[in-house]
């Protein structure tokens, strides 16, 4: 048992102006969230309602156990595109009949529910996501199909829908799809690719081609119900296994499908009994500073999400730019690698290699906490072999087999975000508090880089160098850079699975560890060439 | 008041029977008031038998006895009326003493004349006392001829319409049963006849009698005990003014009115009482009943000669084991000393199976919990101010159909009536019964209602007070104790769930809806809409006439709030998966959990009618095809010694008939389906 101590004081001035810097940016995101959940808008869900239909979070919610967690994934998908936020569509892990179920769930009120970009990035990742960890997969179908003006950027890419459907199936993953209404043309085959199907009297419509598409290609006179109800798929065409009398009947069919799948996960927490962090949550506002220059001791995040702040830390005095050690989370044994001043570097890299390769070895999962502006550069620590410890680090990190979760809590930049396991390097989740920032560089870096380099091609051709003119494209190129880093730009991209409240941070590591473990953790020992 | 004289040789004093040891005594009872004998014989060292039908293998009173003989079956003409397999079972157990508490056999002289043939003791009076007074029409003319004041009896085919409105009563036996008010000539009649039914059905007599019926009054009682050897004590009065359908709700000693009045009223109740007992040679415990009026005017209503149900209160403010005082006399002992007299006030609530709302029907069911808080004593006297508990049930008993509703007996004991009221409706407002429908909540707002408290209630009490409109401000506030139930509820379900229990209830990253649980109370339905964030509560919308509510902690079982500033705690206890009860000092409510999804091939087609209660169909008056109006009676079933009527909701088609008569039909169970005009046209 070793106890962090805090000397974290949140009464202070500094940590009081951080909460409210923190704030602010929740503020921000909290509009954003807002608006997603909003959906197509109150005239549409009110629309909606009227035709006695259930929005996509109602669905949900009367799909979840009651009181059980939520985590509600990609909620932002779309941010800065010309879509409503969220992808028209709701997902997230949840727990239905105890079973932890992968839910993606159609928002009919934004544009009849039809699948934009956005929409289908987020829906290929929430696949991902049901596959690495092995979460039975419910899809709450209502969808107009493709939005067709942006039918380039869907229609291709969007088949692998349809594939990773029946690779989870082959992969014994459940697939299971309730249709509430359209699910027509290429949507069709969604419930087509599920193991499980019900279908809800006369709102359930499942068909290649409706009466128009059926009369112009064959001259055929039919309507909806004969071509695609649900009556018509339950009696006759046997797509639909179960017949719903109506919404809340579908649901209460789909729980007792979860009910009887006999799913079983492979492991739980190691411990049973455990105990709260000993400092607040609420603290987690105030220790990211405002102004992510100054550094700050991940140890105090630490203390404030692991089982009884208890945490042992693995060569403390070695490579102290990284603290790396051994915790819990809600019962969950986690390694976690946590920046601490920023910089990598040679030693820091080796340290996180070896640490990386300790818990492959103990099959324990990671978790990074990244706060880094990338590995350090300079003569010395080129000749100090950087390059081949920061690859050692790399290398770890890609071939490590045990779960990693990220989480930007600052910065995130260069390739010090790769090392710390950044989304491309596929950790199970990534998460981002609003204080976090992820570019190539920092954007003041950067656009010195870009003015150095040009007033140095200025003077190697002999041309006069435009001084005000390339201080104006620096000013340019740091706000956009600054601008593109946010977190709300990389969460509209689906470059992290969502912006987390910094307070909820315990309870989100705590619902993932416990998706993760749904499937086996194990780790490895095959790791590429360790340039030594 | 002597006693009897030892003789040196051991010979017995000629004028005196010999006393007998007992030893070993059964019971030939059930419920509490076999528990209450048993404790008697315990502290005496008097070894115990029980006897008990299918329904009650698992009871209280069987598995406190030292040993306990089956009576197959269950009705109580199989069983506790069994006198033959009652005595077989004393012999074979080796009681050599019968008591018989009250009801079944209690004033049955046949039996009581078996017992002592078998060589038994018999715990009562001579079988010639109990014909007598068992006999209404015979006990009342030996009172007249006493000089105790009497209500006339009146030939029922000569009856008047001056004489209205008149009484129907069953000769034999009490409790009510087989009695009828009749307010009109014409249903004159009928009361006769479905009375003699009862009677006959209840008591194996069918002899029904008719007198005046005094519309007011207040119905005093007097205690005596005989001895063998001539004494004859009154050991004070009782009154038991608050009455439902004849049954006694609410007793107590001394009775008010007796206290109002003063004079001598006392003194000439209790001569009459003595008189009574004497006339007839009475030994033992009886009670001579009375009907008063304001005046103090009384009239001799009946003597019962057996243990009231409502002796505790006798007890408590006598000081005296009228159980111990039984087994005395018969072993052949004298009653010594002076005749003992009242102190202090005692207050006993009867608490039944029943839903008084609902016109006081009788409730069957599991009782999940039962929880009767600051006994002081269980069937014995409790210091004063204390509760004292007879009670025949505990958790997880079964209250079936064919007994008596009465659960438990809770009594109060202080130095004034005041006292005892408000310490017994606090007793019985902190009480939990769970599980089945009880009067509880009326008996608390009985005991606190002006009329009663001031002493002036009298027997039409239930008649002036709607019984739901005495209970309609008492118990908590259903929405107070809906959100209680639900955030319990919550609790409840995370504390059984096998993944993410440690997560926050309700964790959301992203809140946009709430979690809701809904409940049933009587016809109404609540909806709680709740959330927690960062264990803070949020509500949609707070309970009327709440500013504020802040949860403070939940747990399975308890939910504590602060609304407005002030905490309240709340417990809460769930009954299987139906039920949610809620108590708290403001009292509590019973909440039916309404399911979140319904399986629609369970549902009930419309217009089925089903069984409100378990029961046996007694008739069916209507066929299937028949028309029906709204109201029409479609068929009778008995449960609990009462008919039921289940009539049309609606004029329709009797579309579909699922019982016929002998049918036991367990509750919920569809007895018929009545099609509206409506429904038949569409089709």
């Amino acid at each position: 048992m070793t106890t962090l101590r805090s000397t974290f004081d949140p009464t202070s001035e500094e940590a009081r102006a951080n909460a409210e810097a923190m704030e602010a940016q929740l503020a921000e995101i909290d509009e954003q969230l807002a608006i997603a959940v909003a959906g197509g808008g109150d005239k549409y869900v009110e629309r909606h309602h009227r035709r006695g239909k259930l929005t996509a979070r109602e669905r949900i919610e009367l799909l979840l156990d009651r009181d059980a967690p939520f985590l509600e994934l990609a909620p932002l998908a779309g941010y800065g595109s010309a879509f409503t936020v969220g992808g028209s569509v709701v997902a997230g892990i949840g727990v239905v009949e105890g079973v932890e179920c992968l839910i993606v769930a159609n928002d009919p009120t934004v544009k009849g529910g039809s699948s934009n970009p956005a929409s289908v990035k987020k829906s290929l990742r929430m696949h991902d996501i049901a596959r690495e960890n092995r979460l039975p997969v419910i899809s709450l179908v209502e969808s107009g199909g493709a939005d067709l003006p942006t039918q380039k950027d869907i229609f291709i890419p969007g088949g692998a829908t349809f594939r990773n459907l029946t690779r989870l199936s082959a992969a014994g993953i459940p697939t299971i799809a309730l249709v509430f209404g359209n699910s027509t043309a290429g949507g069709a085959y969604l419930p087509g690719m599920s193991d499980h199907v019900v279908m809800i009297e006369e709102r359930s419509k499942v068909f290649l081609a409706g009466p128009p598409l059926v009369k112009a290609a064959t001259g055929e006179e039919s309507d909806d119900e004969s071509l695609g109800g649900a009556s018509m798929h339950a009696r006759v065409s046997g797509l639909a296994d179960y017949y719903a009398l109506d919404e809340q009947d579908a649901i209460r069919i789909g729980r007792r499908i979860v009910r009887r799948l006999n799913w079983r996960k492979a492991s739980g927490p190691r411990i049973a009994a455990y105990g709260p962090p000993r400092y607040a949550a609420d603290d987690l506002l105030g220790i990211v500073p405002a102004d992510l220059k100054n550094p700050f001791d991940p140890r105090e995040v630490i203390a404030r999400i692991v089982d009884d702040s208890d945490f042992d830390e693995f060569k403390p005095l070695y490579g102290s730019s990284l603290v790396t050690g051994w915790a819990e989370i809600h019962g969950f044994p986690v390694g976690i690698l946590a920046n601490a001043r920023g910089v990598l570097f040679s030693e820091e890299s080796q340290k996180a290699a070896q640490f990386i390769q300790l818990a492959n070895q103990s099959d324990t999962p990671l978790l990074f906490l990244h706060n880094t502006t990338g590995y350090m550069v300079g003569k010395e620590y080129e000749q100090g072999g950087i390059i081949k410890h920061g690859s050692m680090m790399i290398n770890a990190v890609s071939n490590s087999t045990v779960p990693h979760i990220s989480v930007l809590m600052g910065n995130s930049f260069g390739a010090g975000h790769y090392g710390m396991c950044g989304r491309a390097f596929e950790p199970r989740f990534v998460f981002t508090w609003p204080s976090a920032r992820s570019s190539v560089m920092g954007a003041q870096q950067l656009a010195d880089v870009t003015y150095s380099v040009s007033k140095a091609s200025a003077e190697a051709q002999g041309k006069p160098f435009d001084e005000e003119g390339a201080q104006m494209i620096r000013g340019m190129i740091e706000q956009q850079i600054s601008a593109e880093a946010m977190p709300l730009v990389l969460s509209g991209l689906v470059y992290d699975d969502g912006i987390i409240d910094p307070r909820d941070t315990r309870d989100v590591l705590g619902v993932a560890l416990s998706a993760i473990h749904t499937a086996p953790v194990e780790g490895t020992s095959a790791f590429g060439v360790f340039r030594m | 008041m002597t006693t009897i004289p030892e003789t040196l040789d051991g010979s017995e004093p000629a004028t005196s029977p010999a006393p007998t040891a007992i030893t070993s005594v059964l019971v030939a009872n059930r419920g509490e008031i076999a528990r209450r004998v048993f404790a008697t014989c315990r502290t005496r060292g008097l070894a115990t038998v029980a006897v008990y039908s299918d329904a009650d293998a698992a009871s209280p009173h069987v598995a406190e006895a030292d040993s306990a003989v089956h009576l197959p079956g269950v009705t109580p003409s199989e069983t506790y009326l069994r006198g033959d397999l009652i005595i077989e079972a004393a012999q074979r157990a080796g009681a050599d003493a019968v008591h018989p508490g009250y009801g079944f056999l209690s004033e049955n002289a046949d039996f009581a004349r078996a017992v002592q043939d078998a060589g038994l003791v018999w715990i009562g009076p001579d079988s010639a006392a109990i014909e007598v007074m068992g006999s209404k029409v015979e006990s009342k003319q030996r009172m007249q001829d006493a000089g105790v004041p009497v209500l006339e009896r009146l030939d029922p085919a000569a009856i008047t319409e001056a004489e209205l409105p008149v009484l129907v009563k069953a000769s034999a036996g009490g409790g009510g049963r087989g009695m009828r008010v009749v307010r009109t000539l014409a249903e004159v009649g009928g009361a006769v006849e479905s009375a003699s039914r009862e009677a006959a059905s209840a008591f194996g007599d069918p002899t029904v009698f008719c007198e005046r019926y005094l519309e007011s009054g207040h119905h005093v009682e007097v205690q005596v005990m005989a001895d063998a050897h001539g004494t004859v004590w009154a050991l004070g009065e009782r009154e038991c003014s608050l009455q439902r359908r004849h049954q006694k709700v609410i007793e107590e000693a001394p009775s008010p009115l007796v206290e109002r009045i003063g004079d001598d009223l006392r003194e000439r109740l209790l001569t009459a009482a003595r008189d009574a007992a004497a006339a007839v040679d009475y030994r033992g415990a009886g009670t001579v009943e009375f009907l008063a009026d304001a005046s103090g005017d009384f009239f001799f209503l009946e003597m019962n000669t057996r243990l009231q149900v409502e002796h505790p209160v006798t007890e408590c403010v006598t000081g005296l084991d009228l159980v111990g005082l039984q087994l005395d006399v018969a072993a052949g002992e004298a009653l010594t000393g002076e005749e003992p007299t009242m102190t202090g006030h005692s207050i006993e609530a009867r608490l039944y199976a029943e839903d008084p709302a609902a016109d006081w029907q009788p409730q069957s069911g599991t009782l999940h919990l039962v929880e009767i808080p600051g006994v002081a004593a269980h069937f014995a006297i409790p210091p004063m101010h204390g509760i004292r508990l007879d009670s025949g049930v505990a958790d997880g008993s079964e209250v079936g159909t064919h007994y008596d509703p009465m659960l438990a007996k809770v009594i109060s004991r202080a130095p004034t009536r005041e006292q005892a009221a408000r310490e017994l409706a606090a007793t019985l407002r902190h009480a939990r019964v769970h599980g089945i429908t009880t009067n509880r909540d009326l008996l608390v707002a009985s005991l606190l209602h002006p009329d009663f408290l001031s002493g002036e209630a009298d027997t039409r009490f239930y008649t002036k007070h709607d019984p739901a409109g005495l209970t309609a401000d008492s118990g908590l506030d259903p929405h107070l104790g809906a959100l209680a139930a639900a955030l319990a509820d919550a609790a409840y379900d995370r504390s059984e769930t096998k993944v993410l229990g440690g997560i926050a209830s309700g964790f959301r990253t992203v809140p946009a809806l709430f979690q809701q649980r809904r409940y049933a109370v009587g016809e109404g339905e609540l909806t709680v809409a709740y959330r927690l964030r960062r264990g803070r509560l949020e509500l949609e919308r707070l309970p009327d006439g709440v500013r504020d509510v802040v949860l403070l902690s939940a747990t399975p079982q308890q939910v504590v709030l602060r609304i407005d500033g002030v905490r309240r705690a709340y417990r809460v206890d769930r009954v299987g998966e139906e039920q949610v009860v809620v108590d708290s000092p403001q009292g509590g409510v019973v909440l039916r959990v309404v399911p979140r999804f319904v399986d629609p091939s369970a549902q009930a087609p419309a217009g089925a009618l089903v069984a409100p209660m378990p029961g046996s169909v007694v008739r069916v008056a209507v066929a299937e095809g028949a028309h029906v109006e709204a109201g029409q009676p479609l068929l009778w079933l008995e449960a609990m010694k009462m008919e039921h009527v289940v009539a049309a909701p609606a004029a329709g088609v009797v579309a579909h008939l699922a019982v016929s008569a002998g049918d036991q039909v367990a509750q919920g169970t569809t007895l018929a389906v009545v099609e509206t005009a409506d429904e038949t046209m569409e089709q």
